[in-house]
């Protein structure tokens, strides 16, 4: 009795160890990762970096037009992808039923999820670029990605639509008021967070792009001002400048700026989230 | 005594979901500032019966009702009725508090707004309003911008009760309100709905006798999703002519 006892205890240590050590690793290669990137690129940033423009195709100066292009390219996708992610998913989840056209729409929603980028650059490249003849330009990046973070948007959406209790839905249309005052009025308002992470990592899959902004942005390192320019996002910036040897200097301290501002946003997220949840 | 003005009146009314037939040929009266009662044990079909009178059946997915259904002698399931007229004159309290996750006064000023009140101060009247009448206007009137989650079962309902009274229904319907709260909270709502009974017309479906007998003034007895007594309360419950109605009553089934 006693060892059996004795064994429970050994086993469990042993389970509660390896469940730990696993967490751990985790933990350390992201920290590793973290503390690489910014070691080497931090003591390259500076406000200089920030504000100026690159010369040298990026080997010396900074990259503000890039920073700029980033937001650029980012926003308009976001822009974009936002009301038809949002209304696709009320459509889906309070209007559809259960038909077999949802079905077969929801299929290629999800499909869309598993295409690699690089397809999408080369759809963008072909219809937006060359077939609209908007040229490499924010726009058609924008619209490029914003095809990208659809799914996204839709899903993490609808899943928080899915959590708003019926009883929300009844005790509002009890009231007089129609399904759409309905959505728009009690609905969406308690799915703020939920919408606003599928923001967030559409965000992240926008700035983290590479591929399909090269096709479909172009590269140009002039400061953007219209959609119809060609610029050029930190990530591509980024791509650039290692792939073609650049400047380690400029390469490592763009990196640690990319990952600074990615880390920003999810921390704004929550911070937002958490305010959302406590109203 | 008067011809009492009659609110519904339901005759021969079959409702299927699907294929299932979950109402059969329901005959009722339902008569202006009576606390109706609807008891019977679970799946009888009461509360089925209760969310017809405001369409909330709509939004069942295969839901269909047969039968001649009048609210103030109008077909409401007619074609060319309008349901959300329809659910602003009958409320609805539903049996799990649901205020909505914003301030309490949104709660209130949501339904008026709906209909196009948009005048703050009126807003705040019928806060008021609405809170005085349920008995919980000093008691939360200092906290009307806290959400309304943080309020207490009881609370909570008798916002609910606020809230539907914002709309200036005339018929309440109510299904079980007091079934998840204690019994203070559940002896203020009947205290209440006794009140309200003077200006408004009140269906309520409860599953406890004592309160059907306390606060109603009509009792409808149902059975596997048939009337099989329905009548004046006191009555009903001191010389019910139907022996499955006695039985109930007396808690040998249920």
């Amino acid at each position: 009795m006693r060892k059996r006892k004795g064994n429970k205890i050994i086993k469990s240590a042993v389970f509660f160890g390896s469940v730990r050590l696993a967490a751990a690793v985790t933990l350390g290669i992201l920290a590793l990762l973290l503390l690489f990137i910014l070691v080497k690129g931090v003591p390259h940033l500076s406000l200089k970096f920030l504000a100026e423009s690159p010369e040298n195709m990026g080997k010396e100066g900074g990259i503000f037009p890039v920073l700029i292009g980033t937001v650029y390219v980012t926003l308009t996708s976001v822009l974009i992808a936002m009301p038809l992610g949002v209304a696709a998913a009320v459509y889906f989840s309070e209007y559809a039923g259960k038909g077999r056209l949802v079905h077969i729409i929801r299929f290629f929603t999800e499909v869309l999820a598993g295409i690699p980028s690089i397809i999408f650059g080369l759809f963008g490249f072909a219809f937006f670029v060359v077939f609209l003849g908007m040229g490499w330009s924010v726009i058609a990046g924008g619209i490029t990605l914003s095809m990208m973070i659809l799914p996204t948007l839709i899903r993490s959406t609808e899943e928080a639509l899915k959590t708003v209790p019926g009883a929300y839905r009844e005790g509002s249309l009890s009231l007089g008021a129609t399904k759409w005052q309905t959505v728009v009025k009690v609905i969406l308002p308690c799915c703020r967070s939920g919408i606003l992470t599928g923001l967030i990592l559409g965000i992240g899959r926008a700035i983290g792009e590479t591929a399909a902004v090269m096709l479909t942005v172009g590269g140009s390192l002039k400061l953007p001002v219209s959609i119809f320019d060609s610029t050029r996002t930190m990530s591509l910036h980024l791509y650039m400048l290692a792939s073609e040897g650049l400047s380690q200097e400029k390469t490592y301290a763009t990196a640690a700026l990319l990952i600074l501002i990615v880390l920003g946003i999810n921390w704004l997220a929550g911070f937002i989230g958490r305010r959302l949840t406590k109203e | 005594m008067a011809e009492k003005e009659k609110v519904f009146e339901i005759r021969d009314m079959d409702l299927y979901y699907g294929s299932f037939q979950a109402l059969k040929k329901v005959n009722i009266d339902i008569y202006r500032h009576d606390v109706t009662a609807l008891i019977g044990p679970s799946g009888c079909g009461k509360s089925t019966f209760l969310r017809s009178l405001n369409r909330m059946n709509d939004l069942v997915e295969g839901c269909r009702i047969e039968g001649k259904l009048l609210f103030d002698g109008e077909d409401f399931y007619g074609k060319d009725y309008d349901t959300i007229a329809l659910r602003t004159k009958v409320g609805m309290v539903f049996q799990k508090p649901n205020p909505f996750p914003k301030s309490i006064y949104e709660n209130l000023a949501y339904g008026p707004r709906l209909h196009g009140v948009k005048d703050r101060k009126k807003l705040d009247e019928i806060a008021e309003r609405t809170l005085s009448q349920v008995g919980l206007w000093d008691e939360i009137k200092d906290r009307l911008g806290k959400s309304a989650l943080g309020l207490s079962g009881g609370q909570a309902q008798r916002l609910c009760i606020a809230r539907c009274l914002s709309v200036e229904p005339e018929v309440i319907l109510m299904d079980e309100p007091t079934s998840a709260l204690d019994p203070i909270a559940t002896s203020k709502i009947e205290a209440l709905i006794q009140e309200l009974s003077k200006q408004y017309t009140i269906i309520i479906v409860t599953h406890n006798m004592q309160q059907a007998g306390r606060i109603s003034d009509r009792t409808a007895f149902f059975f596997s999703g048939e009337i099989l007594e329905a009548g004046d309360t006191r009555r009903l419950f001191t010389n019910p002519e139907n022996p499955k109605t006695e039985e109930y009553i007396t808690g040998r089934f249920g």
